[in-house]
């Protein structure tokens, strides 16, 4: 997770950049991109019936490295958009194009994040000694995405001119949402973790001027990116730790 | 401040309590206090309001339909979500473009008027005809010259000049100019302007070009070649370039009116009033058009567009709907042990819908305008609210005991959840208003909504929802009723006669136990799969689904128009009209005269522009919109064209697509989105042309090929063909639905679907839980029936098939066929005269006075037929209290020397036949041993006599046991007795002879047996084990063991003849094997297990009867234990654990807990281990690592009997049925009724046997179902 969110506020400057440039490689990196996604998909869905039969860890632990990796590259690729959006307004082809094509390796990079962070969280747990039981359940954790959807959907949608008003907002909307749906001292150490972690890697990209915010008020970055990045830590941390409960008992028994 | 701790169930005898009930005073009120006092007392309400609901449920629905109905009322006057465009109207005469500041004053300009707009729109609206209209005209002519006369008014506007004191201004300066076209637009690159001046009109398709006009050949073609194919919902180009909308432009050849409609769009970048002002009287002085006097040129109309929702918004809204609907569906799925999950899943589901309709009313309601998107913030803010309480809500409620009232279970439920309901919604709410205090304004009214959202939907949770729960669990309790009814009249009717015992089996459990037990039976669902298939079947989902889309396919065929049918329609519409015979009048000359007259100058051909005479048409002209095709003006010689002007021409632009003027604007990536226009007021033009302009316009092919369809036959046959082509295709479709609709229905609908229905009544199958009602299967269970009472053991040797029910009788059928190959008597006399050994070693008199009630029993019937009576009335209501009754047998002799041979030593043929003929009650006759002629069998004391035929009589005798154990390998039956005899007898069909020796060390009951190879292990009440030894003494080589019998392959039976003679030897006997009575005792790979009470497993050895390993690991008495061939030696016990040992070492591999109570039954996979407990769970475990797969919820007291009939399909029996489960995925594959009501007795023993058949116990039957289609199935 920790670079899951870390860039899609460069896409928006990111896609005027390069669409002039691009337009010809856009339509091979579409369908590039399309099919490590779907090659991704198809691959977590043999996992998952593969480990039906040979339950090993190891194969255990790959599917759900790999669910968590298609989740991250579908939440990097709608956020992505979301944040898009913004200034393009018109013309989908137009947006497709630069979407797929602008940086193709966010989504990677945030399936990555996103697998290493879901992967840790259970993997904490275990080490610590003592195992997340509060709402463990696939609704909850469908509620949980909906909500850091839905803060992301803020952060890109509010207009307020006052940075630390929006960054306060936030915050406290990424601590209802780690109270709400986790509540454990180790997935907040973690989400902790994560936010300065992947900030402090944020600013080191922008920093080497792989790219840039549109309006920085945190030295090199927003002041809100650690809320987004915590409520993601603690997101994906959620979806890690159901598919690892899952993985051990099949919630079969309806 | 525990005073009401205790009174839980009503809580609402709830008042102060100053004194604690154990005479404390009362603490002084502290915070845990109030927050106790606070609980309890919510908890009361809620209980109150639960009765209140359940008592009142349909004037309580009633009036929240009628509340969420109020409160929703103020949305109506919402304007419906879309992007429509917006429209201000001010005047003409007093335009100043506004400021950008925001204005307060204006109370009506509304928010987006400020600042200039995007343009200004200038129509000319160009109508011409040809008057009057000469026969000799062609139909080309009504619209080739009037469009010719569109680049001379182009040419006018272009040139024109505007002078005044402020300057010469020309249209180049005020026009907008536009740069390229968007990339991705080449096509329309030669029909849209690239550069300059943007300004459309008809002559772009001719690039502005009058040569290119006059030498193009088909300007119809020209025109349609432009057009999109397929569906087309926003502007097309001849909309963009006609500015009119396509149907009134007259551009056709079916032109009635003969009036050509086209406008010349000017798009200006700034507003020059004097400029706009001289061009509309230079072109009126150019064209004047007499009676436009009607259109008030004072009107400019603002149009401001709505922020656009492309693709790229879109996929951010449908991720959260997606996962929105993922949140509910996880949600739903917990919705269990109820009616109709689908049902409560739907009001869950209305309940936060209305409630945030509600909501959204009521906001509207107080005057809060919403401003936020409200398809973006919905799922948010279905989120926020949940679902949760509801389930919560069902949950609480269902897991109330089931035999209280209805309304006390949804009170009770209510009032056991009411504080964490209250702590959720104070705590949300808290959340909520801590955002409200954000300021900013989006989170402001998103907390605003959720709030009276939170609100609302806790008033729908707490009136309908629960309210819909109670009628829900009412109809349950109904349906359980009805069991109960059935359960109920069984039972009186044996009570008062005791004697009917045995034709009713009795209960197997007590009464308040069955109830609850039937409750839940309907949970026993098949798989996803084929639930969806029902669903679609039961639904005609599929059908809906086809027949929806063709009609919206139709919908789109009519719409589009590919085959002229609309316009077919209007021509007909226009016929039918009452003027119609004019119309008619007007075409007949037309169609007759043209070619006579063709080339001929008829004499008005001199009138010109001049030539609208208004005098014969006085009164038309104010009606007559030329495009009204419906209303011609009456009278209206057709022949003359008039151009009249209407209101509707005022603002012709609204006709077109409201997208008209964004999509234009977006060919040059300029976005309209929350911009506005201004649309200035029209100039009109009237053009009219003579007869001789339209003739010297033609093209020379316009003469030629258009001609030969004469218009008449043209309009009347084209359409006709069309319609036809249509229709035809129509029904096609219609053909090709129906057949694809049955192949869907054979495909969804197995072959006997409905035909096995008529013999089942709907109540006697469980249904799914939808109300449909699974196909009847192709397996139909082989019913063995025979035994007069439930049978107590089953054993197989995978051929054959032994069963012993509770009056003793031992029965052997074969399971391929289901023939009952013998029937052994409790004696082990066989009803057969021919049967030559007897052998009976009764050491206690018969009592006379039981022998009466010995019962009868129809053996003369193999099984197998469902139309024998199980039994002859004569004696059917006879009970059978032998085996009830347990004689301590002490006196039984033991005889060392067991190896002798079995003699035949009495006959009894004689008497047999006398008592048959006869055909009374059994004398009491005394059998006696009188020989010594087999010793080796320390004879059991059969004391009941067999029932055979009727005349198969022997007196009682008291001192016989019921048999507690069997086994059966070949001919060859052991059973063990609760008196703790083991009788091993000898059975043969060909010749009907039944040799036996019993033995009997001990007088505890012998509760497991096993028999492998030719040993036989007994193990017993008291705990001992003994070990004995078959052997035959026959010569030959006779014991035909071929190695040890594996699981799954044949066993190796021994055929032992009837001349052998049969010893059992005890070869060695363990006395203290386990302090407790020893329950399981399982024998495989030379290895014999035994699992006790003592909470011990023992593992011997099979040849010397040695004890290896005893393994302790289990804190309650083992209740299962599992062993195969490959060493796996698996054992459950009382305290739910499975231990999993290395029986080679001893050593326990892994211990884990899987049931909440006893472990029922092991077996094994060469994957995973699969258990079930008392809590009627099927676990699956992972046999390597000892992790749990899965576990399957089965229905309660379905009985834990598993087998498994190959690695991955399993079978476990449920109430009256049997399941069979692949096992890979844990899914149902089918469920087996046993019998014709599924509210019988539970399958308690189970048996795989070689065929892929499955034997169970189903009562006092047997059924023997066949399994070759799961298997097919499954591979």
């Amino acid at each position: 997770m920790s670079t899951l969110e870390e860039h899609y506020w460069s896409c928006s400057r990111a896609p005027q950049l390069e669409r002039e440039h691009s337009s010809t490689s856009s339509a091979a990196n579409w369908l590039a991109s399309k099919g490590e996604e779907m090659m991704s998909i198809i691959t977590s869905v043999l996992g998952s019936a593969y480990s039906s039969l040979h339950r090993h860890r190891t194969v255990n632990l790959i599917r759900r490295g790999l669910v968590l990796f298609a989740v991250g590259v579908i939440l990097a690729l709608v956020l992505n958009l979301l944040q898009i959006q913004r200034n393009v307004t018109l013309f989908p082809e137009e947006v497709m194009t630069t979407l797929f094509s602008s940086a193709w390796w966010i989504p990677p990079c945030c399936g990555t994040g996103a697998a290493v962070v879901g992967l840790l969280y259970p993997c904490l747990d275990s080490h610590l000694g003592e195992p997340h039981k509060f709402k463990r359940e696939w609704a909850s954790v469908m509620r949980c995405i909906a909500v850091f959807v839905g803060i992301n959907h803020a952060s890109v949608k509010l207009d307020i001119d006052n940075s630390v008003q929006l960054s306060l907002t936030l915050a406290a909307l990424s601590l209802g949402l780690w109270w709400t749906f986790d509540r454990s001292r180790s997935g907040f150490g973690l989400g902790v973790t994560t936010a300065f972690l992947a900030t402090v890697f944020t600013q080191l990209l922008v920093y080497n001027g792989v790219y840039q915010y549109t309006s920085p008020d945190f030295l090199y970055v927003r002041s809100w990116l650690p809320c987004i990045f915590f409520s993601g830590g603690v997101t994906v941390g959620n979806i890690g730790r159901q598919l690892a409960m899952a993985g051990v008992e099949k919630p079969h028994s309806d | 401040m525990t005073c009401y701790r205790n009174s839980n169930v009503p809580r609402r005898l709830l008042g102060d309590c100053p004194v604690l009930p154990n005479g404390r005073e009362l603490t002084p009120p502290s915070a845990t206090m109030l927050r106790e006092q606070l609980r309890e007392k919510i908890s009361a309400a809620f209980y109150r309001h639960g009765l209140l609901c359940a008592t009142y449920p349909v004037p309580i629905i009633l009036f929240t339909s009628v509340s969420i109905l109020t409160c929703c009322y103020p949305l109506l006057r919402l304007p419906l979500p879309g992007t429509g465009p917006v429209e201000f109207t001010t005047s003409v005469r007093d335009y100043s473009v506004p400021s950008r500041e925001p204005q307060g004053d204006l109370g009506e300009r509304p928010d987006w008027y400020q600042g200039p707009p995007v343009a200004y729109i200038q129509q000319v609206l160009v109508k011409a005809a040809v008057v009057p209209w000469d026969n000799s005209l062609v139909p080309v002519d009504v619209f080739r010259s009037p469009l010719g006369r569109v680049f001379s008014l182009l040419d006018e506007i272009r040139n024109h000049v505007h002078t005044d004191s402020s300057g010469v201004r020309s249209l180049e300066s005020l026009c907008l100019q536009v740069a390229d076209l968007l990339p991705g637009l080449r096509r329309m690159q030669s029909v849209l302007p690239e550069h300059g001046c943007l300004l459309v009109s008809p002559a772009n398709y001719w690039q502005n070009q009058r040569e290119l006009f006059d030498t193009d050949p088909n300007l119809l073609k020209t025109v349609q070649k432009h057009e999109p194919k397929g569906l087309h919902t926003s502007a097309t180009l001849r909309d963009l370039l006609f500015g009119v909308p396509g149907k009134l432009t007259g551009v056709s050849h079916y032109n009635r009116k003969r009036v050509v409609t086209y406008t010349i769009s000017i798009v200006l970048s700034s507003y020059d009033a004097s400029f706009l002002g001289s061009l509309r009287t230079r072109l009126k002085q150019l064209h004047p058009s007499t009676n436009c006097t009607g259109l008030m040129n004072e009107r400019m109309v603002h149009v401001h567009f709505k922020e656009e929702i492309g693709v790229a918004e879109l996929i951010p809204l449908v991720t959260t709907y997606i996962i929105l609907f993922a949140y509910i569906y996880f949600s739903t799925r917990k919705i269990d042990m109820v009616k109709s999950k689908w049902g409560l899943a739907l009001a869950a589901v209305v309940t936060v819908l209305s409630s945030l309709l509600m909501s959204v009313g009521l906001c509207t309601l107080f005057g809060l305008t919403p401003t936020l998107n409200g398809g973006e913030i919905f799922p948010y803010l279905v989120v926020v609210i949940g679902v949760e309480n509801v389930l919560v809500l069902t949950q609480s409620v269902v897991s109330t005991p089931v035999d209280l009232e209805v309304k006390l279970r949804i009170a009770q439920g209510l009032s056991n959840e009411s504080w964490s309901i209250m702590k959720n919604m104070a705590t949300e709410l808290c959340i909520i208003l801590i955002g409200y205090f954000t300021l900013v304004p989006a989170i402001q009214e998103f907390c605003l909504f959720a709030v009276v959202g939170l609100v609302s939907d806790f008033f729908l949770q707490m009136f309908f929802f629960t309210t819909v729960l109670s009628i829900d669990i009412r109809r349950m309790e109904l349906v359980d009723l009805h069991g109960h009814m059935r359960t109920e009249d069984s039972l009186p009717a044996t009570k008062p006669s005791p004697l009917r015992t045995r034709s009713a089996p009795p209960p197997p459990r007590p009464l308040p136990h069955t109830i609850t037990l039937q409750t839940p039976a309907r949970n026993l669902r098949p798989p996803k799969r084929l639930r969806l298939v029902y669903f679609l079947a039961r639904t005609r989902l599929a059908q809906r689904i086809i027949m929806v889309s063709t009609v919206i396919w139709i919908g789109i065929l009519v719409y589009t128009d590919p085959a002229g049918v609309r316009t077919y329609l209007a021509a007909q519409v226009s016929e039918q009209s009452p003027l119609g015979d004019d119309g008619g009048g007007g075409l007949t000359p037309h169609l007759e005269v043209a070619p006579v007259f063709r080339g001929g100058d008829p004499t008005s051909t001199l009138t010109d522009r001049l030539a609208p005479d208004p005098t014969p048409l006085p009164d038309n002209q104010p009606q007559g919109p030329p495009d009204s095709k419906a209303e011609p003006p009456p009278h209206s010689p057709p022949a003359v064209p008039q151009i009249t002007w209407g209101a509707e021409d005022e603002e012709g632009w609204r006709r077109l697509s409201f997208r008209h003027w964004p999509s234009l604007f977006s060919y040059y990536n300029i976005t309209l989105a929350k911009r506005y226009i201004s649309i200035l007021p029209v100039i009109p033009v009237a053009i009219h042309l003579s007869p001789q302009e339209a003739i010297e316009g033609r093209h020379p092919q316009d003469t030629q090929h258009p001609m030969p369809p004469i218009p008449k036959v043209a309009a009347d046959l084209q359409p006709d063909l069309t319609l036809y082509k249509v229709a035809a295709l129509g029904l096609a479709a219609g053909v090709l639905l129906v057949l694809l609709l049955l192949c869907l229905y054979r495909l969804l609908c197995p072959r006997n679907y409905g035909q096995n229905g008529g013999r089942r009544r709907r109540g006697d199958r469980p249904c799914d839980g939808y109300g449909y009602w699974p196909p009847v299967s192709e397996i139909s269970p082989l019913l063995l029936r025979g035994h007069s009472m439930d049978i107590e053991c089953l054993a197989s040797d995978g051929m054959l098939l032994a069963s012993c029910c509770l009056a003793g009788q031992i029965r052997v059928w074969d399971a391929q066929t289901g023939d009952c190959l013998t029937v052994i008597p409790k004696h082990g006399r066989r009803r057969s005269s021919s049967m030559d050994c007897w052998v009976n070693f009764s050491s206690e008199g018969p009592d006379p006075s039981l022998s009466g009630d010995s019962l009868s029993e129809d053996e003369g019937h193999q099984v197998r037929h469902r139309t024998t009576p199980s039994r002859p009335p004569l004696f059917k209501d006879q009970p059978d209290l032998t085996p009830l009754i347990e004689t301590n047998f002490a006196s039984t002799p033991t005889c060392p020397n067991a190896a002798r041979p079995t003699r035949d030593g009495f006959h009894y043929g004689d008497l047999v036949a006398d008592a048959y003929m006869a055909h009374k009650p059994p004398s009491p006759s005394n059998f006696y041993s009188p020989s010594s002629s087999s010793p080796p069998s320390t004879a059991p004391p059969h004391s009941r006599p067999s029932f055979g035929d009727a005349f198969d009589v022997t007196p009682p005798d008291l001192g016989g046991g019921s048999v507690w154990a069997l086994e059966l390998r070949g001919n060859l039956i052991a059973a063990g007795r609760s008196n703790g005899k083991l009788e091993v007898r000898l059975w043969d069909t060909t010749d009907g002879r039944l040799r036996c020796c019993s033995e009997g060390v001990s007088a505890s009951g012998i509760t497991a047996l096993a028999f492998l190879n030719n040993r036989i292990v007994a193990a017993r009440l008291n705990g001992s084990l003994d070990f004995f030894s078959v052997d035959v003494n026959k010569p030959l080589a006779l014991l035909q063991y071929r190695g040890t019998p594996c699981r799954a392959g044949v066993p190796m039976s021994p055929c032992y003849s009837s001349e052998d003679a049969i010893s059992c030897q005890l070869t060695r006997s363990v006395q203290c094997a386990h302090q407790k009575p020893i329950t399981v005792l399982r024998a495989a790979a030379g290895r014999v297990i035994t699992g006790s009470h003592d909470h011990t497993v023992r593992v011997y050895r099979l040849e010397d009867s040695c004890c290896l390993f005893t393994l302790q690991g289990h804190s309650g008495g083992i209740t299962a234990v599992y062993i195969d061939e490959t060493m796996v030696l698996a054992s459950g016990g009382q305290d739910g654990a499975i231990c999993l040992w290395d029986v080679l070492t001893g050593n326990r591999v892994s211990h884990v807990y899987g049931h909440r109570g006893d472990v029922t039954s092991l077996v094994c996979t060469p994957l995973c281990i699969i258990s079930s407990g008392l809590d009627d769970l099927i676990c699956v475990w992972d046999r390597s690592t000892g992790i749990k797969l899965y576990s399957i919820q089965q229905e309660a007291g379905c009985g834990s009997s598993l087998g498994l009939i190959s690695d991955s399909l399993l079978v476990t029996g449920g109430l009256g049925c049997v399941s069979f489960w692949d096992l890979n995925y844990g899914d149902l594959i089918q469920t087996v009724y046993l019998g014709p009501s599924s509210d019988g007795q539970g399958v308690r023993q189970l048996l795989v046997l070689n065929n892929a058949a499955i034997v169970c116990d189903f009562g006092s039957e047997l059924s023997l179902v066949f399994v070759p289609s799961v298997l097919e199935k499954l591979d």
